[in-house]
């Protein structure tokens, strides 16, 4: 082990690190740029809208239906033993709307729709699709990436709405119906305590977020993956590591300056 | 025919959206009272406006007729100055006065209206001269503390005699 070659290694890596981060930006950047061109020819946005959106709805409802369902139950025990028991619903609505909608929906959406886009456009990569279309003149970015960016981003927050209005209804069902609790205070327990504004509006700009940083970290990784059968594979696993760790980050980020009780 | 499937079921997926979020918004949330009816603003000044916040209800009789609006310092006299927006609906006489009361034992604080007798009426950027201040409950504590020491002090006089 010569402690030079170590060395050496970590100050590559941490070159690697850098350029790619400044690599990420400008293609960020050229996504953006690309973005009206995307707007002009909106009916390939709307395949791709369908294609991330519409097909998650399966995986979004009953996802949502069950942590609703979860959170009023876990909740229910929780609070009987203060005598709160009728503030589920406060608790089930407040804990999707600020936190668990947006991020559980980009979890997903992840997994789902960033995978998908990542194999999507490295397969692409991989059979010199996107080459070819530079050699006939049609920028790649405009045509392929952009559309994808600007579903990705329309898709999210309505996504996560639906996950969020299901999770509120399982928590009925759990609550009210198999629970037993009063449903008149179950739902003005809830709209006392949720605000427009803080709780359903910084829900749907944390979702928007989310939604421009999931699909643009699966659409760099598939643009930049390996143009081979394995470098695709990694290229999704990575998509799916890298956009779980930056939403939870942001998300982070984001609570601490939406959520502050600072006057 | 393809592409006009793909169209609708996209719209539909759209409209879910928008649905959900409009349930949301009033179903869950607390869009559909009052915020939107208009309203007139007046101010009141507390020495202590205790916890307080933007956005608590105004009551009076225990009704909501209205929201704080915002609250600020005035370093002229040292007051809270507290602006409250309420329901152009109703009409206050000009002597109301205003208290700081808590609801349940240590809820969120709100501002109750109390009506005087006054014919003529509270305009818009008009103030309400009788306030109350919040409670503090260390002042409460010391004052309780004191009397109790004072009680028993007294008593051991009396009995030194």
């Amino acid at each position: 082990m010569n402690p030079l070659n170590v060395l050496a290694a970590l100050g590559a890596r941490a070159l690697w690190l850098l350029t790619s981060l400044g690599h990420a930006s400008l293609f960020f950047v050229e996504l953006v740029r690309h973005t009206p061109a995307a707007l002009r020819r909106f009916d390939l946005s709307l395949v791709q809208i369908h294609a991330i959106g519409n097909l998650s709805l399966v995986i979004i409802v009953t996802s949502g239906a069950s942590v609703g369902g979860v959170l009023a139950l876990q909740a229910y025990y929780a609070l009987d033993r203060y005598g709160a028991a009728e503030s589920v619903g406060l608790l089930v609505a407040l804990s999707l709307l600020r936190e668990l909608g947006p991020v559980l929906t980009a979890l997903l959406f992840a997994g789902r729709a960033g995978t998908s886009l990542t194999a999507e456009i490295g397969l692409m990569k991989a059979g010199e699709q996107l080459a070819a279309m530079e050699i006939m003149a049609v920028d790649p970015r405009s045509r392929v990436l952009a559309p994808r960016f600007l579903a990705g981003i329309i898709s999210m927050p309505l996504l996560s709405a639906i996950f969020s209005a299901v999770g509120v209804a399982g928590g009925y069902v759990v609550a009210v119906k198999l629970i037993g609790i009063d449903s008149a205070a179950f739902w003005s327990q809830m709209q006392d305590g949720v605000d427009v504004f803080k709780d359903v509006g910084n829900g749907v700009v944390k979702t928007i977020v989310f939604g421009v940083a999931s699909t643009f970290v699966a659409l760099y990784i598939g643009y930049e993956s390996d143009a081979t059968p394995e470098g695709v594979a990694q290229a999704t696993t990575r998509t799916v590591v890298i956009s779980s760790v930056s939403v939870l980050i942001l998300d982070f980020l984001l609570t601490s300056l939406m959520f502050s009780t600072r006057p | 025919m393809e592409k006009r499937n793909v169209e609708t079921l996209v719209g539909v997926f759209v409209v879910l959206g928008a649905l959900a979020l409009v349930f949301l918004s009033l179903k869950a949330a607390n869009l559909a009272s009052f915020s939107f009816d208009s309203t007139y603003s007046v101010t009141a000044r507390f020495d202590n406006v205790g916890g307080l916040k933007i956005r608590a209800p105004v009551k009076s009789a225990g009704v909501t007729i209205g929201r704080i609006k915002s609250i600020s310092f005035d370093d002229k006299n040292f007051q809270g100055v507290v602006k409250l927006e309420l329901d152009r609906h109703y009409q206050f006489p000009t002597d109301t006065s205003a208290k700081i009361l808590t609801s349940g034992l240590l809820g969120d604080q709100y501002i109750g209206l109390e009506p005087g007798a006054d014919d003529k009426s509270l305009q818009p950027g008009d103030s309400i001269k009788l306030t109350q201040s919040a409670v503090v409950l260390e002042d409460l504590i010391g004052k309780a503390l004191y009397g109790k020491a004072a009680e028993s002090g007294g008593r051991q006089r009396e009995g030194a005699k």
